[in-house]
């Protein structure tokens, strides 16, 4: 049987139950279906090459190993993403050295949310920079947040998962969930507009 | 007459705003705002195209050792549960 359908559609229970069965094709199938944004989703959090590759195997290899408690009631990469952001979360916390706000409680300073840029944006920033500058303007944005903030902008508005999938992926309520995601998404606004606001809005532009 | 929301009111709900999930009257408030204030106009607006630009990025390729060894590690996983799989 072929692992997608005649109308090419991406055939995930038919999979996951060969895979069950220990069919080696059918699993790997399923990495390369989801590995990327799994290893895209653990460098986000954890921030580092090394322990990213650490999670993006671990994840796989645990969901192997617990695939037959996977019975379907979420999405599969759902299931697959709450693995991911509890190794990633491990990562950070076993770093003894990071003296970053912890992870459950961020402060409120109410600084978070004081928006400083109030700039109206170019009609294609795209057309501005290239791919690759475009991809380090938003990388380095992300990185730029605290934990607290990045782990709850990732999994809504990068990997976007429900506001309840990413509290409980999280283990943090619905409410803090949302509080998190409007400062995470004001942040950067706040660190975008720099690169991306009509140049002739600022009487300082051309100075 | 309803009360008119503060610039401060506004910038709490714009998060659910954007995500459609503030109820009908809220709504309805929050555009009155918009309507009235240009700077919370752009600021809406700029946030929005923030999550949009972050949507629209493929995740890129995973470098080809990381994924040879993961692959590998699969590979291994699987063979030490089903022996008889193994080449």
């Amino acid at each position: 049987m072929a692992a997608t359908t005649d109308a090419g559609v991406f055939d995930e229970s038919g999979l996951l139950a060969k895979a069950r069965e220990g069919d080696l094709a059918a699993f790997s199938e399923l990495v390369n279906q989801y590995s990327r944004k799994i290893y895209r989703l653990a460098k986000h959090i954890t921030q580092n090459d090394s322990e990213a590759e650490d999670v993006l195997q671990d994840t796989f290899l645990k969901a192997f190993e617990h695939l037959g408690d996977f019975h379907g009631q979420s999405k599969f990469y759902t299931w697959i993403v709450r693995i991911a952001v509890n190794e990633s979360l491990m990562k950070l916390r076993k770093r003894k050295s990071d003296r970053t706000v912890p992870l459950d409680e961020p402060l409120d300073t109410g600084e978070d949310t004081v928006v400083r840029e109030i700039a109206v944006w170019d009609e294609n920033p795209e057309q501005q920079y290239s791919r690759e500058e475009i991809a380090k303007i938003l990388d380095e944005a992300v990185e730029s947040l605290k934990p607290a903030f990045r782990t709850v902008f990732v999994l809504r508005d990068i990997e976007e998962l429900s506001t309840e999938e990413t509290a409980q992926a999280l283990g943090i309520s619905v409410p803090a969930v949302k509080s998190r995601l409007l400062r995470a998404r004001l942040q950067l606004r706040e660190k975008l507009t720099r690169f991306f606001k009509r140049k002739g809005d600022d009487v300082f532009a051309y100075l | 007459m309803t009360s008119l929301l503060t610039c401060k009111e506004f910038m709490q709900e714009l998060s659910d705003y954007l995500d459609a999930t503030v109820d009908a009257e809220l709504r309805r408030k929050l555009e009155v705002h918009i309507s009235q204030c240009p700077n919370c106009f752009v600021i809406l607006d700029t946030t929005k195209k923030t999550i949009e630009v972050y949507k629209g990025v493929q995740p890129q390729p995973i470098p080809p050792e990381v994924h040879a060894r993961l692959m590998k590690a699969v590979e291994k996983k699987m063979a030490a549960h089903k022996p008889g799989l193994s080449s």
